[in-house]
């Protein structure tokens, strides 16, 4: 316990976090997207396998990391179109059709891994990116800017969807589709075509934040490797109230504790592992429990819009 | 409008389910509900007991299939039994000797239930529960089909104190191996921190992590073993993020068990951590840092039950894999150069566990 307090252990936690809040960055902010048009996503999960696998693959066969972002964005894309398809325009129960997205993905992606790799195998990713003097800052420098260059953007991400949602006329279009898609579409909004692009952009950056883990953290990929990420960003945009920063402030609360657990277990404090573990999770359940205020939540949200029927 | 939304949900859902079941349930040869047509089971089950022979006296194929938590080929836990599978069948002259079904994945242990019901009841010879935590469904299966072997481990109950006669357990001491890596480890740790990434707190992976301690502690006193568990058995992410905090913290060596250490392998690989492995060989995963691999190696097990079941005995032994009788092997990687005091070091301690004077727990 008595070394828990040291300089090595706090930069480590915060160099721990910063990692770890990637790729749940990209999936919430992403579902952020999606929920704020009125359309709750829970096959995010399934995306970021299929994102994940997609841009492994890529990377495997061509040795491009930069191709293998790209194949993981269009094949998030490709999947959040169809949960558009089944939940917007056939106006299947969101929650059910996102589960059932999250299988596909999750069995698909399982299925293609055996099929084309067989085994568990490494390939080089994105290299780490040293910026220039941020990085020369005492101490804190090689913690915060010695990442891949997808850390940096997942960070990034969140003020430019904060700008585009509250400062952009695509930005009041997707906020009035999603509290008052009646209205909206009486003032000439189109509302399904503004849900089909906020989910596929929702699965795009889901299948990055899959490939943040393959080809940048961990350079493999594995059958069902993200466990449970996917599930957890859902829940961190209603921790975060539909709004960017509020996400951000979750995915950055989940993850430092997520590697405050870990640094305890190295250090040694006496705590049983499974309660370490646990943390995060209950820390999530018992923020959500508390953040009861549903200002934000868009009121159209999970609600399939069907014209001329309030 | 609404009919045809829910029809095409259900496809989709149908689709999700096919994909889903598509790999968990891939077998080779034969899939359950295939051969229970072919095989009539309820006369299997009049017939008395020595008649358990007559399917390898009639040249028909000795049937074994397995259920399994994770992939043939996680370098790990399942991966070890398959491959000794393979190997059996291939020394016994492949498929038309012996027939290999293989679910895989079934981490659930509901789904594993139902598996090894459906296994049980196409008539193989040998049903595998490759997990502890498919012992209940096991030992009720055992009780309904008295003529069908079964196996699980790790485990040492063979159920002979229930009545049961048709269960065969088997353990491995991961301790042993787990002790050798302990004594390779503090000789390679120059800062003297070792980390460990540990599953969850039981079965062999807990007694291989107490044995890698002892052999750190019994060599280097003065070291210390910092020990993070993830959990779960299959979260490649934490895994790796596990071994990221260790070596932030200091580790110069590493170590880990269950197929979830893949991904702690990759960074011992990016920053060039020297890495201890068990249960399956990873040498292929970071081929310069991985030192020395604790191998199960379970084929004289299955040849024993696959004997034992023609000789008309169905259970009762309970099998150690241990250094002394080769079940367990430790082996090097010729792409780490060990240094040859390490080695030395390790081969006393192989030869201490062989006879009994090293006690790898503590």
């Amino acid at each position: 316990m008595a070394d828990f307090f040291t300089w090595t252990t706090l930069l480590g936690i915060l160099h721990s976090t910063v990692r770890l809040a990637t790729p749940y960055l990209y999936a919430a902010v992403g579902e952020t997207f999606a929920q704020r048009s009125g359309v709750v996503n829970l096959g995010v999960e399934g995306m970021m396998l299929m994102g994940a696998f997609a841009g492994f693959y890529v990377v495997f066969t061509t040795g491009s990391p930069l191709a293998g972002v790209l194949a993981a964005a269009l094949v998030g894309a490709l999947m959040g179109a169809l949960m558009a398809l089944v939940s917007v325009t056939f106006r299947a129960e969101q929650g059910i059709s996102g589960i059932g997205l999250h299988l596909v993905g999750l069995g698909l992606s399982s299925m293609l891994f055996k099929l084309l790799l067989g085994t568990v195998q490494g390939v080089d990713g994105l290299p780490e990116l040293r910026l220039p003097l941020l990085a020369d800052i005492p101490a804190i420098g090689p913690v915060l800017f010695q990442h891949s260059i997808l850390v940096y953007m997942a960070f990034l991400l969140v003020p430019i969807a904060a700008w585009v949602l509250d400062r952009t006329t695509w930005g009041l279009n997707i906020r009035a589709v999603g509290d008052n898609p009646q209205a909206a579409d009486a003032a000439g909004v189109p509302v399904l075509l503004i849900r089909y692009a906020t989910v596929t952009l929702g699965g795009a950056l889901a299948g990055v934040g899959g490939a943040s883990l393959s080809i940048s953290a961990l350079n493999i990929f594995q059958e069902n490797m993200t466990g449970g990420i996917g599930f957890i960003a859902v829940a961190l945009v209603y921790f975060g109230g539909w709004r960017p920063y509020g996400v951000l402030l979750g995915v950055l609360l989940f993850s430092l504790v997520n590697s405050i657990q870990l640094w305890m277990q190295v250090s040694g404090v006496g705590i049983a592992s499974d309660l370490a573990v646990m943390m995060p999770y209950v820390l999530t359940i018992v923020a959500l429990a508390f953040s009861t205020r549903r200002l934000g939540q868009p009121s159209a949200l999970t609600k399939p819009f069907t014209r001329g029927s309030a | 409008m609404t009919r045809f939304s829910r029809f095409f949900l259900g496809v989709i859902s149908a689709a999700a389910l096919a994909a889903c079941g598509a790999p968990a349930a891939s077998a080779p040869t034969s899939a359950p509900a295939a051969t229970s047509a072919v095989t009539a089971a309820p006369a299997e089950t009049t017939a008395p007991a020595a008649e358990a022979t007559a399917p390898a006296a009639s040249g028909e194929p000795f049937k074994v299939a397995i259920v399994m938590p994770s992939s043939t080929t996680d370098l790990a836990w399942s991966q070890s039994m398959y491959d000794a599978l393979v190997a059996v069948q291939q020394e016994m002259g492949g498929e038309s000797a012996m027939q290999i079904s293989v679910s895989e994945n079934m981490f659930n242990v509901t789904d594993a239930a139902a598996a090894l019901r459906d296994y049980a009841s196409a008539g193989n010879d040998l049903v595998i529960a490759h997990g502890t935590q498919y012992g209940t469904s096991l030992f009720d299966l055992a009780k309904e089909f008295p003529e069908t072997s079964f196996a699980w481990g790790t485990a040492t109950d063979t159920g002979a104190d229930k009545g049961l006669a048709n269960i065969f357990a088997y353990n491995a001491k991961a301790e042993e191996g787990g002790y050798v890596n302990g004594v390779l480890a503090a000789s390679l740790s120059k800062a003297g921190k070792i980390g460990v990434i540990g599953p969850v707190e039981a079965g062999d992976a807990k007694t291989y992590i107490d044995g890698f301690e002892k052999g750190v502690k019994d060599t280097k006193p003065d070291a210390t073993v910092a020990k993070i568990y993830t959990g779960g058995f299959g979260d490649t992410a934490k895994a790796a993020e596990a071994a990221t905090t260790q070596i932030a913290a200091g580790a110069d060596v590493l170590t880990g068990s269950a197929q979830q250490v893949v991904g702690a392998i990759g960074v011992a690989k990016d920053k060039g951590i020297p890495w201890f492995g068990t249960q399956s060989d990873q040498s292929s995963l970071a081929p310069s840092l991985v030192v020395a691999t604790q191998v199960y190696d379970w084929k004289a097990v299955v040849k024993d039950m696959i004997a034992k079941i023609h000789a008309g005995t169905l259970g009762g032994t309970a099998y150690n894999l241990e250094l002394k009788d080769g079940g367990l092997k430790i082996v090097y990687n010729s792409g780490f150069t060990l240094p040859a005091e390490a080695k030395a070091a390790a081969d006393k301690a192989i030869a201490g566990l062989t006879d009994g004077s090293i006690k790898p727990l503590p």
